[in-house]
């Protein structure tokens, strides 16, 4: 529970990092929503055997990161965490799909092991743009560029409790799992049935909060729907970073940049 | 008519499981008053609180804000007089930064533009905390939560101030802070708090709850004095009228 507590710390310092001051952090979070959307659409789209054509696109993660001035091992840190996940989904692939694709000097190379890394890489660019966002704009903010881009208020509503309260809930969680931890001296303690009145009671607690919650919004005239916010302006600068980006995924995924770039060098070549 | 008379008048209150938290309470509050609600742990102080703002009501009695009583039909009105300062700040601050947090009772209240950063950015430096406007609730210390959960409810210009444990868990120099921002506070106060100390330096009137009833009402001082009062309601002297434990016992 501790690494738990650990990792939502981390969440604070990706939300600390949207405090920045940059001309990107600058920039209207619809902009940058609408910038990631493409780029993970186009990255999403690709053949499962494609793997050249990918690389392209970590342009757009390093060239935010370095002019927003992101911490770069930190958020590396962060898409090598969801790795795991990433490979369990693929794991399977080189045991099923034994079609040789090529041939590294003696090393035959499968279509499993081909689509296995295909699905990594792309794990890796989507996650890496999602967090990169997110650093960049900040979580709540990004939840209203959805809704003013025509995302159900009530689904950003949710979110942004979900956000609010996810550290509340993880600290309580986390203190209750401890005083569990301290009683039951490196044992099992009661086993499973321990931590299930333990889950009981956090959930009767975020009844309770939930309950007080309410009764704060009621406090402060709440009837049913949330003030809109104020929004930024959608000027040229917004534009223009949209256009660019989206432009630079779009020609990147119709054609392959990484054997454009080959043949480039290797025509030069004598 | 005045908004800023509140009166509880005969209030009972029983809850669905068949505890009587509240038997037979009446005192009233008048404007510009700050008083005190001390009572042992379950005496009924969170239940009257509740009873102040509409979020529970009575099964006899009533609660009068201004000679209206508060019945289902004017929520709203209640709602906004009586500003609540809730016992844990994160229950109270919900939105994703300060200032639309400090903006949610206002903006639902009609307020829009200009008219709504002035009200906002006057609250926030009534409990100087102008700096915090940016930053998301999870991210403040204990002492800044609270003053920004006063700024929430002054935000609204509240009549009537209704703070369920101010002090708690606050360190003693954000509690210094705390207790001289309530000092400035003009407006009616009413305040349930296990620390007798602060209730001694804000609030010039005491009420004493007891298993739902009212068990004495008077001046803070001449409560505190009464000794034999404070055991039989589980309570205890300030420490500040204590004897010095160095100097030998002389107390107030």
């Amino acid at each position: 529970m501790a690494s738990v507590q650990g990792a939502l710390l981390d969440l604070k310092r990706l939300d600390r990092l949207a405090g920045g001051d940059t001309p990107l952090h600058r920039l209207d979070p619809r902009a940058k929503v609408l910038a990631t959307l493409v780029f993970i659409v186009c990255v999403v789209s690709f053949g499962r055997y494609e793997i050249s054509a990918l690389i392209p696109f970590f342009i757009f993660p390093v060239c935010l990161v370095s002019s927003g001035r992101l911490p770069a091992r930190y958020l590396a840190a962060k898409v090598a965490l969801v790795a795991p996940f990433a490979i369990a989904v693929g794991i399977c692939n080189p045991l099923f799909d034994r079609t040789v694709l090529l041939h590294l000097g003696p090393l035959d190379v499968t279509g499993g092991w081909v689509s296995f890394a295909s699905i990594v890489v792309r794990t890796a660019l989507t996650v890496a743009a999602a967090l990169v966002l997110t650093a960049l704009t900040g979580f709540a903010s990004i939840c209203r560029a959805l809704v003013s881009l025509g995302m159900p208020r009530t689904f950003a509503m949710q979110l942004l409790f979900l956000y609010r309260y996810l550290f509340v809930l993880a600290e309580e969680g986390g203190r209750a799992a401890r005083a569990r931890e301290l009683r039951s001296f490196g044992r099992t303690g009661r086993g499973l049935a321990s931590y299930a009145s333990l889950l009981g009671h956090l959930l009767l607690r975020t009844w309770q909060r939930a309950e007080r919650m309410h009764m704060a919004m009621l406090a402060r005239g709440y009837a049913g729907t949330f003030p809109a916010a104020q929004h930024g302006s959608f000027g040229a600068r917004e534009f223009l970073f949209v256009l660019f980006w989206s432009a630079l995924c779009i020609i990147l995924r119709l054609y392959n940049g990484a054997e454009i770039l080959g043949t480039l060098v290797t025509g030069y070549l004598p | 008519m005045s908004h800023h008379i509140l009166e509880i008048d005969h209030l009972r209150h029983v809850y669905p499981d068949g505890t009587e938290a509240l038997r037979e309470v009446s005192f009233s509050v008048r404007h510009g008053e700050s008083v005190a609600v001390i009572g042992a742990n379950g005496a009924g102080k969170s239940t009257l609180l509740a009873h102040l703002n509409g979020h529970l009501l009575p099964d006899a009695g009533e609660v009068r804000i201004g000679h209206v009583p508060v019945d289902r039909t004017n929520l709203n009105e209640a709602r906004r007089t009586v500003g609540m300062v809730f016992q844990d700040p994160d229950d109270q601050l919900f939105m994703p930064t300060v200032y639309e947090d400090v903006a949610f009772g206002p903006m639902n209240l009609g307020l829009s533009g200009t008219e709504l950063k002035n009200c906002v950015a006057e609250a926030l430096r009534r409990v100087d905390a102008e700096h915090l406007a940016g930053k998301a609730p999870y991210h403040l210390s204990a002492g800044e939560k609270r003053r920004v959960a006063i700024a929430t409810v002054l935000s609204m210009s509240p009549d009537i101030l209704v703070m369920d444990e101010p002090t708690n868990g606050l360190d003693p120099y954000a509690r210094r802070q705390l207790i001289g921002l309530l000092k400035e506070f003009h407006h009616s106060k009413i305040i349930t708090s296990h620390d007798l100390d602060m209730v001694l330096e804000v609030c010039e009137r005491t009420v004493v709850l007891s298993k739902g009833v009212v068990r004495a009402d008077g001046p803070t001082l001449e409560i505190f004095r009464d000794e034999a009062l404070l055991r039989e309601c589980r309570l205890e002297k300030p420490l500040s009228m204590q004897g010095c434990p160095v100097c030998g016992p002389k107390g107030r």
